[in-house]
C-alpha cells in the first residue's frame, strides 16, 4: 500500500473496531483491514450482545447502536426428549437505558462500530485478506502481507482481530495445535415472522426482546441450543462441541429441526420462513485453552484470543471482544509513545485484560467449559431434574406424597450416577460459580 | 415425544438464503488421495454446509462456493495434510445479512 501506519488491525469485527478506535483517537495513524466486503458480513453470533463495555469508548452508545431488540426477558430451559423445565426471568429494568443486553445483527452492529473507528481517522481497507506477517530482517513481525497488488500494510505493531481460525496468531506461533476440543460449532436459522406475533408468543412489547438458551437439546453431542427475537424475526440454533459432531452421525441442521420440533420449542417458531442460514466456530476453550496474547510486534485480540465466555448460565463474546480490542489499542498506544513495540513494550495489554473483567472473568470461570460439556450435566443431570419436578408434581392418589428428599434420591438410584462424581460435580459447580 | 413432523426447507433452499460472492479460485483445496484413504470421513457430517460429499469410487467431492468460511472441516479433519485451507480472496465468499 505503500504507506506506513502507526499499527495495523486485522479484522474490522469488535475487537478489531475497539482497537482501532482507540488508537485512532489518540492520534494514531491506523489500517483496519477487513476481509469482507463490509464489516462484519462474515460474522454471525448466537444472540445476546451486553454493551456495557462501550460505556466509556462511547458514551450514550444506545442510543444510536443499530439493535434489533432490547432483551428483557431471558429463559432458561433443560429439556429432554419430552420433558422441559425453565427458569423464566423478566425485567423491566433492562428494558431501559443504559439496559443489558440487545439482539442485533452483526452485519448491521459490526459496520456500526467500525463506522465508529473511520470517524475517528482509522483507515478502513475492505475487501482485503491479510494472508501472512511481516516480518523485518531481525525476523520480526513488522506488519502483515495481503491480497491487493503491493498489498504489504507495514506497522510496528500488528494486532490480529482475525477471528477464531486466526491465521496470524498461528503463524506467530501463539496457538497450541489445533484441537477439535476446544471448539464448538454455531448454526442458526433465522425465521421471519410479524412484529405483532412475535410479541404476542413471547409476550414482549415494543422493542423488549427474549433470550432463550436450552440445555439438553443436542441428544449425544455435548453443547447448547439457543432462541432468541429479532424485530421482526427469531432465531434458533445450536452449538455442537465439534469433535463430537464429527464422531456423532447427525448433521447440524437435522440438530436444528429436532430443536425445532420439541414441543416446547415447536409453537415459538411455527409458521417461521427461512430469511439466512449461517453457521460459525466458536472457541469454547476457555482459560486454558487459550494462546499467547503478546510477541514481538503482535498483540491477539477478540475470538483469535479464545476470548468466548462459555460459563454455563453466561455466554457472552462481542463485549469480550470490544474489552480486549480496546485494551490492545491501548497497549499499543502506551508502546508507541514509549518507542518500544516488543513484547516487553505491550507487556500492558496482558496486564489491562488481567486487572479488569476480560481475564479476571476467564480465570474465574476457567472451569466451566469442561463442566458445562461434560456428559453429566449434558444428559445426566437433566433427566433427573426434569423426572424429580414430574414426580414432584404428580399426584399418585391414594399413594401419600414422597416428599423432596426422597423424590430427588428415587431419581438418583434409576440412573447409574455414582453418587462421588454427582458430590464431585456439585462441588465442581460451587467452586466454579462461588 | 416430539411434535408431528414439519418440513423441512430442502437443503438447497436453505443454501439459497445466503449470499454467496463466489471467489474466481478455490480457497479449499483437497488432496483426493489422502481422502480416498479417509475411513471416517469427519467432514461429510460436520461440514454446516454440507460440502462434502462422498462419490461412489469412494472419494470425496468437494465444493468451495457456497462456504461459510468456517473452519469446521480443516478442525475435524483426522487425516494430515487433506484439507489445505485459508480465507477467500478479499471481498469474495460468504456475506451475512441477518445474522
Amino acid at each position: 500500500m505503500g504507506e506506513t501506519f502507526d499499527a495495523v488491525v486485522v479484522g474490522a469485527g469488535p475487537a478489531g473496531s475497539a482497537a482501532a478506535l482507540v488508537l485512532a483517537r489518540s492520534g494514531r495513524h491506523v489500517a483496519l483491514l477487513e476481509r469482507g466486503p463490509f464489516p462484519g458480513s462474515k460474522n454471525m453470533y448466537g444472540g445476546v450482545v451486553y454493551g456495557r463495555i462501550l460505556d466509556t469508548l462511547l458514551p450514550r452508545w444506545w442510543e444510536e447502536v443499530p439493535v434489533q431488540r432490547w432483551v428483557t426477558r431471558r429463559t432458561t430451559m433443560v429439556l429432554t426428549e419430552t420433558q422441559s423445565l425453565s427458569v423464566d426471568y423478566r425485567t423491566e429494568a433492562w428494558g431501559s437505558p443504559p439496559y443489558n443486553g440487545c439482539t442485533t445483527f452483526r452485519p448491521d452492529f459490526d459496520a456500526w462500530l467500525a463506522g465508529k473507528a473511520e470517524a475517528a481517522g482509522a483507515v478502513l481497507v475492505a475487501s482485503t485478506t491479510a494472508t501472512g506477517l511481516l516480518r523485518d530482517h531481525g525476523g520480526r513481525i513488522c506488519g502483515v502481507r495481503t491480497d491487493r497488488p503491493d498489498g504489504d500494510v507495514e506497522a510496528p505493531v500488528v494486532i490480529a482481530c482475525d477471528g477464531v481460525n486466526s491465521f496470524l496468531a498461528k503463524e506467530a506461533g501463539l496457538y497450541p495445535s489445533a484441537d477439535p476440543g476446544r471448539f464448538t460449532l454455531g448454526a442458526k436459522e433465522v425465521l421471519a415472522l410479524p412484529r405483532e406475533e412475535i410479541d404476542r408468543r413471547f409476550q414482549l412489547s415494543g422493542d423488549e426482546g427474549a433470550d432463550f438458551e436450552i440445555l439438553g437439546a443436542t441428544g449425544d453431542i455435548p453443547g447448547g441450543a439457543f432462541l432468541y427475537t429479532n424485530a421482526d424475526s427469531i432465531a434458533v440454533g445450536v452449538v455442537l462441541e465439534l469433535s463430537a459432531l464429527a464422531r456423532g452421525g447427525r448433521r447440524p441442521e437435522e440438530i436444528i429441526a429436532e430443536l425445532k420440533a420439541h414441543r416446547a420449542i415447536a409453537p415459538l417458531v411455527a409458521g417461521g420462513e427461512l430469511e439466512e442460514y449461517s453457521a460459525h466456530l466458536i472457541p469454547e476453550g476457555g482459560y486454558d485453552a487459550m494462546p499467547g496474547l503478546v510477541t514481538d510486534g503482535l498483540l491477539v485480540a477478540g475470538d483469535a484470543a479464545g476470548l468466548c465466555l462459555v460459563a454455563g448460565i453466561w455466554l457472552e463474546g462481542v463485549n469480550f471482544a470490544i474489552g480486549s480490542g480496546a485494551a490492545a489499542g491501548e497497549a499499543a498506544v502506551e508502546a508507541l509513545a514509549a518507542g518500544d513495540t516488543s513484547a516487553a513494550g505491550l507487556a500492558g495489554y496482558r496486564r489491562r485484560l488481567e486487572t479488569g473483567f476480560v481475564l479476571r472473568d476467564h480465570e474465574k470461570f476457567r472451569r466451566a467449559p469442561k463442566l458445562a460439556l461434560s456428559d453429566r450435566v449434558q444428559r445426566v443431570y437433566p433427566r433427573i431434574v426434569c423426572d424429580a419436578v414430574e414426580e414432584l408434581f404428580t399426584v399418585r392418589n391414594p399413594e401419600p406424597k414422597k416428599g423432596g428428599l426422597r423424590v430427588l434420591r428415587n431419581e438418583l438410584k434409576k440412573t447409574d450416577l455414582r453418587l462421588r462424581d454427582a458430590i464431585r460435580d456439585a462441588w465442581a459447580i460451587v467452586r466454579t460459580f462461588k | 415425544m416430539t411434535a408431528s413432523p414439519r418440513p423441512e426447507v430442502a437443503f438447497e433452499d436453505r443454501m439459497a438464503t445466503v449470499e454467496f460472492r463466489v471467489a474466481p479460485e478455490a480457497h479449499i483445496v483437497l488432496d483426493g488421495d489422502v481422502c480416498r484413504g479417509c475411513t471416517t470421513r469427519p467432514c461429510v457430517t460436520a461440514c454446516p454446509a454440507n460440502l462434502f460429499v462422498p462419490t461412489a469410487d469412494g472419494g470425496i467431492l468437494f465444493n468451495y462456493e457456497e462456504c461459510f468460511e468456517c473452519g469446521t472441516c480443516y478442525l475435524v479433519c483426522n487425516e494430515e495434510g487433506a484439507i489445505r485451507w485459508r480465507y477467500p480472496e478479499g471481498g469474495y465468499g460468504v456475506v451475512f445479512r441477518r445474522s
